[in-house]
């Protein structure tokens, strides 16, 4: 090879090393694809604040909003909590069930979030952090759509508005539960 | 019959440790710390900068190590549990990356480079040094040419 080749070679070679780099720094590190998403949602077996018992299977041919969140989660948690209410009101006859998940929490703090709120979805404490980690949150608030059959067939990380749940559980909707 | 017990729990205490060491299948429901500390090693914690399920004092992580434990003692083997994570949270949980398929090219690319670094490296030392021995071959002058320079020399005053 020639020396003039050679000397291009050199600073080229760099190139796909900056390419990495350049493609590296601007993907966010904590938005990470869940594996979850097409597969059977990890059913649960949890006890309401309410003292209800609140099962996944028990809520199978609905469409299933599940809300990972924590009183201390401001304010992402405290944006959502009035849309994930609204929804509830505005879906619960159209097949809709939407299930709060309060994770690493005190029982006080989060009853008092909910009075706040005066959310009348059932919520309940998930005090070993098993169900959480079941369904693979890194965080709150996190919400997974379940459709009829039980697969989770989408995640949203962060605070919800009525734009995304709407379009998240419309097409669900729209299908069959069998 | 009496069974004695020291050597009993010597030998169960040296399966235990010897599983632990080569992440063999260890026997159900005891669980050491060491073994739970070394699956959290290699787990990120999810809620942390950086830091491993077995370093974290988080309540994420605590939670975590408490399931590591649970799995464990369920009689699953160190491999099914760090896959359970796995399933859930993808490739991304594992501290360090798999040395097999998309992610063995991490482990595999600085080897790569050291070697062609060393390639590259061993090729211009190899003409550096051969450089000298060219220009003696240089210095070789015909008879002619060195009649020509011993005249022209000795013709100076």
């Amino acid at each position: 090879m020639s020396r003039r080749a050679w000397r291009w070679l050199i600073p080229l070679s760099a190139l796909p090393v900056l390419a990495l780099l350049a493609y590296g720094f601007r993907v966010n590190p904590r938005e990470i694809p869940s594996p979850l998403v097409g597969r059977p949602a990890p059913g649960f077996a949890l006890t309401t604040f309410d003292g209800a018992p609140l099962t996944l299977e028990a809520q199978r041919g609905k469409v299933v909003v599940v809300n990972f969140w924590a009183s201390w989660c401001y304010p992402a948690c405290y944006e959502e909590a009035p849309v994930l209410e609204r929804s509830w009101r505005a879906y619960r006859d159209r097949g809709v069930v939407v299930v709060g998940v309060d994770i690493q929490d005190k029982a006080e703090a989060a009853q008092k979030f909910i009075r706040d709120f005066a959310l009348s979805f059932p919520n309940a404490p998930d005090p070993t952090g098993k169900v959480s980690v079941d369904f693979g949150t890194y965080g709150v608030p996190e919400t997974f759509f379940i459709d009829r059959r039980g697969r989770i067939r989408a995640k949203h990380v962060g605070a919800l508005t009525d734009e995304v749940l709407r379009t998240r559980v419309e097409p669900l909707l729209g299908e069959p539960a069998g | 019959m009496r069974v004695r017990l020291a050597p009993v729990a010597t030998l169960f205490l040296a399966v235990l440790l010897i599983g632990a060491a080569r992440g063999a299948p260890a026997p159900a429901r005891t669980v050491s710390e060491a073994e739970v500390h070394e699956i959290a090693g290699g787990l990120r914690c999810v809620v942390c900068q950086n830091l491993s399920v077995a370093d974290s004092p988080s309540e994420m992580a605590r939670q975590m190590r408490a399931i590591v434990r649970e799995r464990l003692e369920a009689g699953e083997s160190p491999t099914e549990v760090v896959q359970y994570f796995v399933d859930r949270y993808g490739e991304w949980i594992l501290l360090s990356p798999r040395r097999s398929g998309f992610t063995l090219l991490v482990w595999l690319a600085p080897l790569v480079a050291v070697a062609l670094g060393l390639a590259i490296v061993g090729v211009l030392v190899w003409k550096w040094t051969r450089r000298p021995a060219s220009t003696e071959a240089a210095r070789r002058v015909d008879p002619a040419m060195r009649e020509r320079i011993r005249r022209e020399t000795e013709a100076e005053p």
